[in-house]
């Protein structure tokens, strides 16, 4: 097992190879999964001036005049705008913002990048946004609300896990109908196949939020493919009828908020 | 560059840990990782071995809510506690984030004890600055 940590994208990345060691293709692997994040960084932060999310925000470039990968995450958005009825909108506060959906899509494709190399063993946590594949993983959610607390652990062999939450960088997630943050949910865990959707759904169902998140809930049991696990603003957990396929060690059912 | 590699080796004594390295640019090094701090060759000293103790202070890393900062206790080598010694405590916010973000990146630190869960989803401000000063700390037990 070898595991490398960077700070990359202003947070934290860990890469865990299990079949790999630190003499051998690890330091090559971490070299080419960092080098990735990085240049997304640099092409996709709305913090950089120079960025060309920030040129197209700016309107100094065109979309036409964008990377080829750059056009599909914009693609990419739109699509997943009209899959959430409009909550996850990367034009949620007037100006291009597409962190929502960028990080996933950034460690879903790292991902594939390993496959692609043979890697079958990998897991990559870029920010508590988990793609892990290869062998028996176990990921814990963390509260929200209490102190160093794991509320439960997501296992599998080949799967996707994000959060999103207001405990991350503050009341962050606007609800695009509203322009207000959205305040209902304290986080919420997408778990499925691709960290891309689960990322971006995760986001959109922290924005859709309703009395005790009662629409996000509503919409993400409906959600194919996806399982979800929110604790609210008040300290409430629910999940998803598909999430406890996923999740063994679950509370027993009457904490349920 | 920040980069902390922890290579783990389960052995039948448990835990190895290889201390960080720095380098300006992980895309042109080509060689593997220095193995440079641990003493492999004693992990399971015998009962008459001399212990070795020694704890080293990371550098205070700042965040948007006030600096961070932790010690680190390595036996023969081996890293075996991470003390927080400064967080940012003084908005209730701060504290927020830290409840969560300490504990659980202490245990990520100590991952020997905490194997059966391999990831955390859930990520905090603090978190960077956590491991910006233990990777001082790393750094500053490897040369001194």
């Amino acid at each position: 097992v070898v595991r490398y940590v960077e700070t990359v994208m202003g947070t934290t990345a860990g890469l865990t190879l299990p079949d790999e060691t630190g003499d051998g293709r690890g330091p090559g692997l971490a070299a080419a999964v960092y080098r990735w994040l990085r240049r997304v960084d640099s092409v996709y932060s709305p913090f950089l001036p120079g960025s060309q999310i920030s040129l197209l925000r700016d309107g100094g470039l065109r979309p036409a005049d964008c990377d080829p990968d750059v056009r599909g995450v914009l693609a990419l958005c739109e699509e997943l705008r009209e899959r959430t009825g409009g909550y996850f909108d990367a034009w949620a506060g007037g100006v291009l913002d597409p962190c929502g959906v960028v990080k996933g899509w950034s460690v879903e494709t790292a991902g594939e990048l390993l496959a692609d190399r043979g890697v079958a063993a990998y897991s990559l946590n870029v920010g508590g946004d988990v793609r892990a594949a290869g062998r028996d993983w176990r990921i814990g959610i963390t509260d929200p609300h209490r102190s160093g607390r794991v509320l439960t652990v997501v296992t599998g062999t080949d799967l996707a896990v994000a959060t999103s939450g207001v405990t991350e960088r503050g009341a962050h997630v606007l609800d695009p109908h509203t322009g207000r943050p959205a305040t209902a949910l304290a986080a919420v865990t997408l778990v499925g196949p691709s960290l891309t959707y689960a990322d971006a759904y995760a986001t959109a169902a922290l924005a859709m939020g309703g009395p005790m998140g009662c629409q996000a809930r509503r919409w993400l049991c409906d959600l194919p493919g996806y399982a979800g696990f929110a604790v609210t603003a008040t300290g409430g957990v629910w999940w998803t009828p598909a999430f406890r396929a996923y999740a063994p060690d679950l509370p027993p059912p009457e904490r349920a908020g | 560059m920040l980069k902390v590699a922890l290579a783990l080796a389960a052995t039948a004594t448990g835990l190895v840990l290889l201390l960080s390295y720095k380098t300006p640019d992980p895309t042109a090094r080509s060689a593997p990782p220095p193995a440079v701090a641990a003493p492999r060759q004693s992990a399971s000293p015998g009962p008459t071995a001399a212990t070795s103790s020694r704890t080293v202070t990371g550098s205070s890393a700042g965040t948007p809510f006030g600096p961070v900062q932790v010690r680190i206790t390595l036996v023969n080598g081996k890293l075996t506690d991470v003390t927080t010694l400064q967080h940012p405590d003084d908005r209730r916010r701060s504290v927020e984030i830290n409840d969560e973000a300490l504990p659980i990146l202490r245990s990520e630190a100590l991952k020997a004890q905490s194997s059966r869960i391999d990831e955390v989803s859930g990520a905090t401000w603090t978190s960077d600055a956590y491991i910006r000063s233990l990777q001082s700390a790393l750094d500053k037990a490897r040369g001194g």
